[in-house]
């Protein structure tokens, strides 16, 4: 099944390209295809659940080093996740791909695949080498989509968004693995870590910089420029980036590294992750405050997507249970989350073309349902029950109280704040101010393949709220 | 009879070659031409593999010429280093043929092919006899043989300005190969011996002597402007740019590496390790240059027009590489070196290949004039942009596992510094691959440009060699395997 799961949205893809000439027989395999991918990676569940680890070895590149995987609760969350909002999205991208007249649309499909397949591997990855091999595949299928509409402006974010992330895994995360190998000569991911005692706290504490600035993708300050330049892209690609696969690759792999490359006890001991909780805080802090400044829909919540990432970069540095929980936990919430947002920012942009949050006085008696899920997401991003986001944000609150770093303490709930100073005006504006262009023509919403998808992700952030156990126990296994 | 054939198997490779170009001048027909160096390619390719395998199984393989026994008469000897590079050469040679039929005489004058070809002969004879002997004064002739061929091969490219490129490197080749005849002439007066193997016993009783001193400074200046270490390396890009895409695809993938080569085999057999790196700062001159090497030509890549000329210094960036492994004076630097040796000729190969299909098409390799091609020949331009990947050091590709390697070996010698130049020469790789990349695929087509794709025979052995990237890039006990057992037998750790 794991090689099934890898194997079939590439599959998928190939029949995309094959049926390209016939846009309904080409999105009938999309849907397909990622239908089948869902049911691919939720018959490993019940294994996984009960606490077996299935594995697949493929072959070994060099003497020790094998392309392997592994599946263990953190990669089974990132990888139910993964496909099940891949559906969703590609529910969506019809919809928005056609109201939008998207040219291009058969390489749009063929490279989300190829980026789906490429999380898979990501999240069922056994050693450190051969995640890396999936997140730079994953980096390089996502760059046709950044710059998807081949504008100068794609094509200037597409460079920004190439050129961050493979100079951060090349510069820092490569160097980092060759030197983990180099420490400990494997790179298995293993309970309670490989790193513990290989080389003095200095070293290790560079190590860890290394990798974490080495993943790009979790959009640590300073290297978060690439999230906001990605938003040239059309949404169902912001869904992608922000939601399905590749921020949450990034904070994955934080996590992985965090958990079963250096170990928590190795953190703790040694206090190495200390500065990271710091850094985490004040990214998350001040992409609050940046979100803020942007009037641009989707940019603002790029900025709010990289501060909700340093969240979870917080739990992994915090170190502890619930920290490391609260993370993890954090990356599906976020996922649902922001996905409704971004759905919302696209059934905006497609039925009425408004791109900045000022023009979008009264849009609410325009687009009632549309602006309710975001409402929905938007409260669960803040955190406030009845939604999903507050289970993350206690355990990661938890954590950062069992730490004794108040100050920590303190940038969450500044952060929570500024979540809701920067979320909530549109919903205010959309409801209760007049339209400024007039508009009294009554409800018209995005064509029902977008609307339906956004609501889907709004309940689930309901869902999430009232049954979290199941994702509880995933979470807890962990930590075994 | 077969066993006959197998004695003679080292003499085979060089005397094959060199036989048949001479009656390639008798016979002015382009398509036998082309035919007889396909099959003598071909055969070469077989000799090597053969010869590599009776290498693995027996270690060293020593051959006398004429029966003559060593040290008195040439010696042809054969061990791990120098079998795997007779297979990159005989290989490389072997692919490029079938790509040759249809490229070569678009690029050369339809009067001069079969002549083309006699010379192609003679550099192959030329870069396998160096590889193959193991004698130092023989050396010098096939160095000679080679770079005399190759002038004529680079001046039969069609641009006008391929006969400057092609004299600046004679002019350069042979103050390189003179330098190289002075530090032999110097050791033989020092020993008396020529042969390889006698040369490393005997020269530790005189190591101690300003002759020999200057006879390694000679040899190493001489080998270093063959193999266009930076700031040796003038010669090369006009060179590369100038020259029928075929014979750049196989100079860049062959001449160098052979170059390097014989640095290694001086260095390693013939000084010895320990008198180079013990008693000579050979790692002080070297790793300086190295990393100058593989930044500034980096650089310089960037702000080429010419795709040809972008990817060779590109190519002086990469022998940073390989020179710089070979300056950790350790075992994990000299397999980066040696393997990078074998992967850097798959990828600059599959580069190389792939402009010339672009070259074949629209007749130009400017970067500008590449707009839309992605679109055009969709074939090419992705053969191109995996290529292009391996050469960045995407993992499973070649060019990953050689910078393991090196930055294994760097950190093994607990130089951050040289890693974190390791990694900034392969982000400017990125920049100028990327920026033929965005012309082929983010620019519209010129209106009025008819393309197609190019024709198979020139996609295939494009292709293959676009596989072998990945091939070696995931299956490497080949490649490690012999390298590091080189490795270990030039380091003198066993193996």
């Amino acid at each position: 099944m794991i090689a099934w799961s890898l194997l079939v949205p590439l599959i998928g893809g190939l029949g995309i390209l094959a049926f390209g000439r016939w846009p309904n027989v080409r999105e009938a395999v999309t849907l397909l295809t990622a239908g089948a991918l869902f049911a691919c990676v939720a018959s490993l569940y019940p294994e996984v659940a009960a606490g077996g680890r299935p594995a697949l070895e493929l072959f070994e590149i060099l003497p020790g080093l094998a392309l392997a995987f592994e599946v263990e609760p953190l990669g089974m969350l990132f990888a139910l996740i993964a496909s099940f909002l891949w559906i969703i999205t590609s529910v969506y991208s019809i919809g928005y791909m056609r109201g939008n007249k998207e040219i291009n649309q058969t390489r749009f499909y063929f490279f989300f695949a190829v980026s789906l397949a490429s999380a898979i591997g990501i999240a069922f990855a056994a050693n450190m080498f051969t995640l890396f091999i999936f997140y730079e595949a994953l980096t390089l299928a996502t760059y046709p989509l950044v710059a998807h509409a081949g504008t100068d402006k794609a094509k200037k974010g597409a460079r920004t968004y190439l050129g961050i992330l493979l100079t951060t895994s090349i510069a820092f995360q490569l160097v980092a693995i060759i030197w983990t190998w180099q420490l400990t000569g494997t790179l298995d991911f293993t309970d309670g870590g490989i790193l513990g005692g290989a080389a003095s706290d200095g070293v290790l504490m560079v190590l860890l910089a290394l990798y974490m600035f080495g993943i790009g993708k979790a959009a640590l300050m300073p290297f978060h420029r690439w999230l906001p330049a990605a938003m040239v892209a059309p949404t169902p690609v912001s869904a992608l980036l922000h939601a399905v696969a590749v921020v949450k690759a990034g904070v994955f792999t934080v996590l992985k590294v965090v958990v079963y490359l250096f170990g928590i006890e190795t953190l703790t001991a040694g206090e190495l992750a200390v500065w990271l909780q710091y850094v985490a805080a004040f990214t998350l802090v001040t992409a609050s405050l940046v979100a803020l400044t942007r009037d641009n829909l989707k940019a603002r919540l790029a900025y709010s997507t990289v501060s909700q990432l340093a969240y979870v970069v917080l739990g992994a540095a915090l170190a502890n249970a619930a920290g490391i929980i609260g993370g993890s936990m954090h990356m599906a919430m976020h996922a649902f989350g922001k996905i409704t947002l971004f759905f919302c920012a696209g059934a905006i942009y497609v039925a009425a073309k408004k791109t900045e949050i000022s023009d979008m006085d009264g849009i609410g008696r325009r687009m009632p349902f549309t602006l309710f899920a975001f409402f929905i997401g938007a409260l669960s991003v803040i955190g406030l029950p009845p939604l999903g986001g507050s289970w993350s944000k206690w355990y990661l609150m938890l954590g950062a109280m069992e730490s004794g770093a108040l100050v920590l303490v303190a940038a969450l709930a500044v952060s929570t704040l500024l979540n809701i100073a920067y979320l909530m005006p549109l919903v205010v504006r959309g409801f209760l101010l007049p339209a400024k262009d007039g508009y009294s023509g009554g409800v018209k919403e995005a064509p029902l393949a977008m609307v339906v998808p956004l609501c889907v992700t709004a309940f689930g952030c309901v869902a999430l709220f009232v049954a979290p156990d199941a994702l509880y126990e995933l979470v807890r296994g962990i930590l075994k | 009879m077969t066993e006959l054939v197998l004695q003679h198997l080292p003499a085979l490779l060089v005397v094959l070659p060199l036989l048949a170009a001479p009656l390639l001048i008798l016979i002015p027909n382009a398509r036998l031409a082309w035919f007889i160096t396909l099959v003598v390619s071909w055969v070469c390719l077989g000799v090597s593999v053969l010869l590599l395998q009776q290498v693995l199984a027996e270690g060293v393989v020593s051959y006398a010429m004429g029966g003559w026994a060593p040290p008195w008469g040439i010696e042809y000897r054969l061990d791990a280093l120098n079998a795997f590079v007779l297979l990159i050469v005989a290989g490389m040679s072997a692919l490029i043929m079938p790509y040759a039929l249809r490229s070569v005489p678009s690029e050369v004058e339809p009067g001069k092919v079969h002549l083309f070809y006699a010379a192609w002969l003679l550099a192959l004879a030329g870069l396998l006899g160096i590889t193959v002997t193991g004698d130092a004064f023989n050396v010098f002739v096939f160095f000679e043989i080679s770079a005399i061929a190759s002038y004529t091969l680079i001046a039969m490219g069609r641009d006008r300005r391929a006969l400057f490129a092609s004299y600046q490197y004679l002019v350069m080749g042979t103050i390189g190969t003179t330098f190289l005849l002075i530090g032999i002439g110097f050791l033989y007066i020092m020993t008396g011996t020529l042969n390889m193997a006698d040369l490393a016993e005997r020269i530790p009783e005189v190591a101690d002597t300003r002759t020999i001193r200057a006879a390694f400074a000679f040899i190493l200046i001489g080998t270093c402007l063959k193999l266009a270490l930076f700031p040796l390396h003038l010669w090369l890009p006009n060179a590369y740019a100038y020259a029928p895409s075929v014979v750049t695809a196989f100079l860049a993938a062959t001449a160098t590496k052979v170059a390097v080569y014989i640095l290694i085999r001086f260095v390693a057999t013939v000084f010895g390790v320990d008198f180079v790196f013990g008693e000579l700062p050979l790692t002080w001159v070297l790793l300086p240059l190295a990393v100058a090497g593989m930044l500034s030509p980096s650089v310089v890549a960037i702000f080429q027009d010419d795709a040809k000329r972008l990817l060779a210094y590109s190519s002086v960036a990469q022998i940073g590489y390989m020179i710089l492994g070979l300056s950790f004076a350790s075992v994990t630097g000299l397999t980066a070196t040696l393997l990078h040796l074998f992967n850097h000729a798959l990828m600059k190969g599959a580069l190389f290949l792939a402009l010339g299909c672009v070259v074949y098409r629209i007749g130009t390799a400017t970067v500008s004039k590449m707009d839309g091609l992605g679109k055009q020949m969709p074939w090419t331009m992705a053969a191109f942009v995996l290529g292009g990947l391996s050469l960045i050091g995407v993992p499973l590709t070649v060019g990953f596992i050689s910078k393991w390697y090196l930055i294994l070996g760097a950190l093994e010698k607990g130089w951050m510094s040289v890693v974190v130049l390791i990694v900034l020469a392969s982000l400017l790789a990125v920049i100028y691959i990327w920026r033929v990349v965005e012309h082929a695929y983010f620019r519209p087509v010129p209106a009025g440009r008819e393309v197609s794709e190019a024709p198979l025979s020139l996609l295939i052995p494009t292709w293959v060699l676009v596989g072998a990237n990945f091939w070696f890039g995931i299956q490497t006990t080949l490649t490690v395997g012999v390298a590091s057992r080189a490795a270990n037998m030039l380091m003198g750790t066993g193996g």
